[in-house]
């Protein structure tokens, strides 16, 4: 047994050199929290996961990087030490200052960061954006929700009160009245992406209030969806697929594709591309039907009827007969949000400046 | 006989103690092997990202700067008796005191600005720890316990100032005090992405050697350290000996907090704090409160540290790998400490010998 561990072990030593082949594409992705979240790292990480098979790509990870100058370090070390010539920052925090200052020390090496703006003129040229629109999918996960609610009444548990949550908390209740017009939802805002316990209680409290479907839009809604499980109520997921954690009450829920993203990043780098040169778009978005996105599998509860007419929403979202936001729509104060005749498209900018919360859900967006 | 005796207990203990680290890395080594990689792979590569090239160095170093300082906030006051595990306190209430010092003198030249900045955290850190340090000799409240709690109290503090009073409102998903102008920070050592508080770290072991070994008042510390009763008898003045020693070590403890925002951040904010206090105490006791080897054990950390991300890359381990190489090496050395002194080969071989010798005459 020792001489064939003392002679593995002298491999892998070997084997940690630097002895690459010369065209490999060598990947480092850095992630903010832990790679089991079922959330939102997780989905990133199997993303990355995505790249395995790909024959000429090198890519390795670090996890529960702080959004701070240990995100440089890191990311210096990939570079320096493996020679990573391209870096997926993962995190909304680690672009700015972080990610600007690495890429203008390392002008050969791409970077590319999860959601944010670029700005022209001022920011390094070898830094792209890439992000998607899941509000489709947040909409089909809304309409199995309100399919399956018996009480009528939904229940959301949102980290901050930004656009880009209200987006998933506005579409998901949408595509629950569009199939259940009479459904309320209430939201309750925790105020930061990862606060465990605080989720718990908001979950329990609204199964207490006599919600029957739980959502919502934190780092990982792993907790809400146990929450759920355990009172006997039904749960839609986000981020990642959470149908694990609830086998009898879990819906569907939204969840991100990313490793279509990375292995499409990974050909375009391959082919001698780079986004300093202009011929990698700046900005690479995506919808469902670009598949940055999708709905996770359908559990139990759902009876193929249903999943028949999700089916047949989705392919009209697809084929565009179908709109997420479509006039007229009021939001809870009374306000005309969306006037009729009007539909504003997902990539439509104007959809990052929301500051309302749709008619029928309870909940202040000031809180 | 005296200086024999200290001598054989000495090569006991170091006997004990580095008994203790093969241990610990056995144990890790087993660690890797059960999480699936392979121990030589893993060692191998702490090297690579420790030592293995002069921007590996450069990572090392960056690392041992903090640790160095941080290990003297222990060592220090332990050689006057007293054992205190405050080192993460002291090091944010010196980065907030200097961050303090710092916004308020930054329209003055950099220099003298700096200079405020370091004495406001040295100052903060060794109140810091002289408080826990005097209830324990004033008040009879047991030290360890006490600074431990007042880390808390330190970060707590750090949360509170730099979401409230000293905020700069224009960060805003990061929380932090406004930045120090780029003018004021403390530079790179020429050459090199070292900044300067390796220089601190390396002269403050120094000095501190020179102090506790070559100096009378080293001698009254350690005299108050090893008896304090027979210090008591001869006169010397234990509470003050005590709170100055503890004073200089939670002094070198802010001064590397002071270190973190000058050199580091620019701020302060949660950020600087990063758990280079509590791996000071490892350091400390690594060293066995020796300043000498405060600062090799800081570079060994130091490297240790900087392989964290490596292990994650290129073995897949988790991210508190290192974590639990430092709990692993900690708890044999805690062990060892206890241990030292009923195991020893030596003395098991010398009182048969002089028993031998008895029956003979």
């Amino acid at each position: 047994m020792t001489a064939t561990m003392s002679r593995r072990a002298w491999l892998e030593l070997l084997a940690v050199a630097p002895s690459l082949a010369q065209d490999a594409l060598v990947a480092g992705f850095v992630y903010n929290g832990p790679k089991n979240d079922l959330g939102y790292n997780q989905a990133h990480a199997e993303g990355k996961q995505a790249l395995k098979p790909v024959p000429y790509v090198r890519a390795f990870d670090e996890a529960n990087v702080p959004e701070t100058v240990a995100v440089e370090e890191s990311m210096r070390n990939m570079i320096h030490q493996d020679g990573a010539r391209v870096i997926f920052a993962t995190s909304y925090g680690f672009l700015d200052p972080f990610v600007l200052r690495v890429a203008r020390e390392n002008p050969a090496v791409q970077f590319f960061h999860c959601g944010g703006s670029y700005r022209d003129g001022t920011d390094p040229p070898n830094v792209g954006i890439y992000f998607g629109f899941i509000d489709e999918v947040e909409y089909l996960a809304g309409m199995t929700a309100g399919l399956a609610t018996r009480t009528g009444r939904m229940g959301f548990v949102a980290a901050k009160a930004i656009p880009q949550v209200l987006r998933n908390i506005n579409s998901f209740m949408l595509g629950a009245r569009s199939v259940n017009p009479a459904v309320t939802m209430r939201v309750v805002f925790t105020g930061d992406w990862v606060l465990p316990v605080r989720e718990a209680e908001a979950s329990s409290s609204l199964a207490d209030q006599g919600v029957d479907v739980l959502t919502g839009h934190t780092g990982s809604p792993r907790v809400i969806v146990q929450v759920a499980e355990r009172r006997g109520i039904f749960a839609t997921g986000y981020q990642f697929n959470q149908s694990v954690l609830a086998p009898r009450g879990f819906l569907t829920g939204a969840e991100w594709a990313w490793g279509l993203v990375y292995r499409r990043y990974a050909e375009l780098i391959h082919a001698g591309k780079s986004v300093a040169l202009g011929t990698i778009p700046r900005r690479m978005t995506g919808t469902l039907k670009d598949e940055f996105c999708r709905l996770s599998p359908f559990g139990p509860a759902v009876t193929p009827e249903k999943r028949n007419a999700i089916a047949n929403a989705k392919q009209r979202l697809l084929n565009g007969s179908q709109a997420v936001y479509r006039g007229p729509l009021r939001d809870n104060t009374g306000k005309i949000a969306v006037p009729a005749g009007s539909t504003i498209g997902i990539e439509d900018p104007v959809l990052d400046q929301m500051n309302w919360l749709l008619e029928g859900i309870q909940g202040d967006v000031r809180a | 006989v005296i200086g024999e005796t200290s001598s054989a207990s000495r090569f006991d203990a170091t006997l004990v103690q580095i008994t203790a680290l093969a241990g610990a890395v056995t144990a890790f080594a087993l660690f890797c092997a059960c999480v699936g990689a392979s121990p030589m792979g893993v060692f191998a590569s702490i090297y690579k990202a420790g030592f293995g090239s002069w921007y590996s160095w450069q990572n090392s170093l960056l690392r041992a700067a903090p640790l160095m300082l941080c290990g003297l906030a222990t060592a220090i006051p332990a050689r006057a008796g007293i054992i205190t595990v405050g080192n993460e306190g002291a090091f944010v209430v010196g980065g907030l005191a200097a961050a303090a010092a710092g916004l308020a003198t930054a329209s003055g030249p950099a220099w003298l600005c700096l200079w405020i900045m370091g004495l406001a955290g040295g100052v903060a850190g060794g109140a810091w720890i002289a408080c826990a340090a005097g209830l324990q000799h004033y008040r009879g409240v047991n030290a360890v316990i006490s600074s431990l709690l007042l880390n808390y109290i330190g970060i707590a503090l750090l949360l509170q100032l730099v979401e409230g009073p000293m905020r700069d409102p224009g960060s805003l998903n990061f929380p932090a005090t406004y930045p120090l102008p780029e003018t004021h920070q403390l530079g790179h050592i020429p050459g090199s992405r070292v900044h300067y508080g390796l220089v601190f770290g390396i002269t403050a072991c120094l000095l501190t050697w020179f102090i506790l070994e070559r100096s009378v008042w080293g001698m009254k510390v350690k005299t108050v350290g090893g008896n304090p009763r027979a210090a008591k008898l001869v006169g010397l003045p234990l509470g003050r000996i005590i709170l100055t020693a503890s004073f200089l070590g939670g002094a070198c403890g802010g001064l590397a907090g002071m270190v973190e925002v000058a050199a580091i951040h620019g701020r302060a904010s949660q950020a600087i704090s990063a758990g280079y206090g509590y791996v000071g105490i490892l350091v400390a006791f690594l060293a066995r409160q020796s300043p000498v080897r405060v600062l090799v054990v800081s570079l060994l950390l130091g490297a240790v540290l900087a392989s964290g991300g490596i292990l994650q890359r290129d073995h897949e381990l988790p991210d508190s790998t290192i974590t639990v190489f430092e709990g692993i090496a900690f708890l044999s050395i805690l062990a060892s400490e206890a241990l030292t002194g009923r195991f020893t080969l030596r003395r098991a071989l010398g009182t048969v010998t002089r028993e031998g010798a008895n029956a003979k005459s």
